[in-house]
């Protein structure tokens, strides 16, 4: 009997701290990418970075035109898909509360939410690049606007909720419609839980490079215009990484930092946010 | 005020009219998500036509892909997609359950947070960063000590032994995995978290009571009461791992065939089309690309929706995933 409790508490030992060395790898892959991107990166980080565009191969440059292009792109992005995903939450929250239609929307938006960014690249490519008749920045942004929507519906919906129901009978107690109550009470009563939403997807699609490769494509050269392709971020760390050229690869690195470091620092402002005014955003896949 | 100057029926009709107005724009919204997926599919099909209509079904099971004779097969980049996702699973998902349980568990209170939120950060890390980790860093330290070792002691063994021949490459479909199986980690360790921590505490204590040591709580109490949730939580990793493009496209090396060694460079769905795309000329290349991008979204669809409908059925009875 004892012998046996031994083995079942050996057992349990064992288990328990392979548990423990499972949490310090996945630790440990987090640090190892961390010090590999600021170990490669923060040597190419300089002035210039940000002052001159992408060089030629073997010539000095910076990444400046790229950066603008994610800025660019980005907030024209969130500009599209913040204000329809909140609308959408609105619904679901709000007038939809409890019907049918709102669980199948909810549904297809989880899915959504999963769904590979690829395929919205592809989607943006058919729809808004072959009618155009070329890459360009704008169809980057709306495919960036297409992976906000289900983001900001998952998280906008979350925070409408947690708006007591007392404070929107009070509303509609001193006779006002349904949408002054939403605009006026609820949604500045959900403030800054919205703006959490907007700011985790806004860190969803800083990153995302494969809905762009063949929407907004690349631009070697300084361009504003949002009718003509524009460089961004993630696509020229990708050309970069993958070239033979040293310069060209030292560049992607410090391009990978800066974009990770931002949204690094977006995520962990829109958890704490988040851990602030609303429920944990371990609810956003 | 407005209310003084504009007679009182008049404003009522505005605010009528702007009820009507705000209502209709929340209700076009939420059903532009409805639209937005019947969209991807019908663009999807309607750009893959032409593809789907050459090839019919050998589209599905021929390994063939040359640009040059206008052929084109999914079936490499099916068993890609496939074999790097289950690789994946295989190496994340023991891991993200060890560190369910040691969150959930055995961490001392004040590191559960820190720990759970560093875990969660590597769901943010781009996916464009694991690929360039995964391609200058990764792979060079699988190619010169995890991949001889691998042929050294498992290329010699009857069955499982092909899987494991060939040089090592450094890329290829192992690597892959190996990448895929670190991105997906956070996402079914999160959602391992949740469901571990829904457990009613009586069961736990009354096993407890009957002096069950504390790894005999988790695997015969905590583990069978979350079932459905560990299920769900890696299908839908699964899902990231099928349709996860560039961290891929990096590493699985980017040839069109099917080898029988793991090791091999093989491609991916999404590979291949972040690849080739904006490089494929003619209609029948380009079609036969959205024609993969269609496969992609409609096995992701099914493996994520099922995934969801186990975790929906879950958050109806109480726990928050």
């Amino acid at each position: 009997m004892t012998g046996n409790l031994r083995r079942r508490r050996v057992i349990a030992a064992i288990a328990l701290g392979a548990s423990g060395l499972a949490t310090l790898l996945g630790l440990a892959v987090l640090a190892a990418i961390l010090w590999t991107l600021f170990s490669r990166g923060l040597g190419g980080l300089s002035w210039q970075v940000f002052t001159q565009t992408t060089p030629a191969p073997g010539s000095s440059g910076g990444l400046i035109n790229a950066i603008y292009g994610s800025i660019v792109m980005t907030l024209l992005g969130l500009a599209i898909g913040a204000p329809i995903g909140i609308l959408a939450a609105t619904y679901l929250s709000e007038y939809g509360r409890g019907a049918r239609l709102s669980t199948v929307i909810r549904f297809i938006n989880d899915v959504l939410l999963s769904a590979p960014s690829i395929v919205i690249g592809l989607f943006v490519y058919t729809l808004v690049v072959l009618t155009m008749g070329h890459f360009s920045a704008i169809a980057g942004a709306i495919s960036l606007g297409i992976i906000v929507i289900p983001v900001t519906v998952r998280t906008a919906e979350d925070m409408l909720r947690l708006i007591p129901s007392s404070l929107r009978q009070a509303s509609a107690g001193l006779g006002a419609q349904p949408w002054r109550t939403i605009t006026s009470v609820v949604y500045p009563a959900a403030r800054s839980g919205l703006l959490t939403g907007v700011l985790l997807a806004l860190a969803r699609i800083s990153g995302e490079t494969a809905p762009l490769l063949f929407t907004a494509l690349n631009n070697q050269f300084w361009s504003a215009k949002l009718n003509q392709p524009m460089a961004n971020l993630p696509v020229v760390i990708f050309q970069f990484a993958t070239s033979p050229y040293k310069n060209w690869q030292s560049l992607a690195w410090t391009g990978a930092l800066l974009i990770t470091l931002f949204v690094l620092v977006l995520s962990i402002l829109a958890r704490l946010m988040s851990n602030l005014f609303g429920p944990d955003e371990s609810s956003i896949e | 005020m407005s209310a003084v100057t504009i007679p009182y029926k008049l404003q009522l009709r505005r605010e009528a009219r702007s009820e009507h107005l705000f209502r209709f724009m929340t209700m076009a919204a939420a059903l532009l998500v409805l639209a937005l997926l019947a969209g991807v599919l019908l663009a999807l099909l309607y750009g893959g036509w032409p593809a789907l209509k050459t090839f019919r079904f050998g589209f599905l099971t021929s390994t063939i892909w040359n640009p040059v004779t206008d052929q084109f097969g999914a079936l490499a980049p099916l068993y890609g997609t496939v074999i790097t996702s289950l690789l994946a699973m295989l190496l994340a998902v023991p891991l993200a359950f060890g560190i369910a349980i040691f969150l959930t568990e055995t961490c001392p209170m004040w590191l559960r947070s820190p720990i759970s939120t560093c875990i969660e950060l590597l769901a943010a890390v781009p996916s464009i960063v694991f690929g360039i980790w995964g391609l200058f860093v990764l792979a060079p330290v699988l190619q010169h000590t995890v991949q001889p070792w691998l042929i050294d002691t498992l290329g010699d063994l009857p069955a499982i032994g092909k899987l494991f021949r060939g040089p090592p490459y450094g890329i290829g479909l192992l690597t892959a995995g190996f990448v895929l199986a670190v991105m997906v980690l956070p996402f079914i360790t999160s959602v391992m978290r949740e469901v571990f921590l829904a457990t009613p505490r009586s069961l736990k204590e009354a096993a407890y009571g009957l002096g069950a040591t504390q790894w005999e709580v988790i695997w015969d109490v905590v583990l069978p009461n979350a079932r459905a949730g560990v299920v769900g939580g890696i299908m839908l990793g699964l899902g990231r791992a099928l349709g996860e493009t560039m961290a891929v496209t990096f590493v699985v090396g980017n040839a069109h065939r099917i080898s029988g060694s793991l090791l091999a460079p093989g491609t991916t769905i999404s590979a291949s089309i972040a690849n080739e795309f904006t490089e494929a000329v003619g209609r029948l290349y380009t079609s036969s690309l959205i024609a993969l991008g269609l496969l992609l979204f409609v096995l992701t669809f099914i493996i994520i929706a099922a995934a969801r409908l186990l975790l929906m059925r879950l958050e109806a009875r109480g726990a928050h995933v």
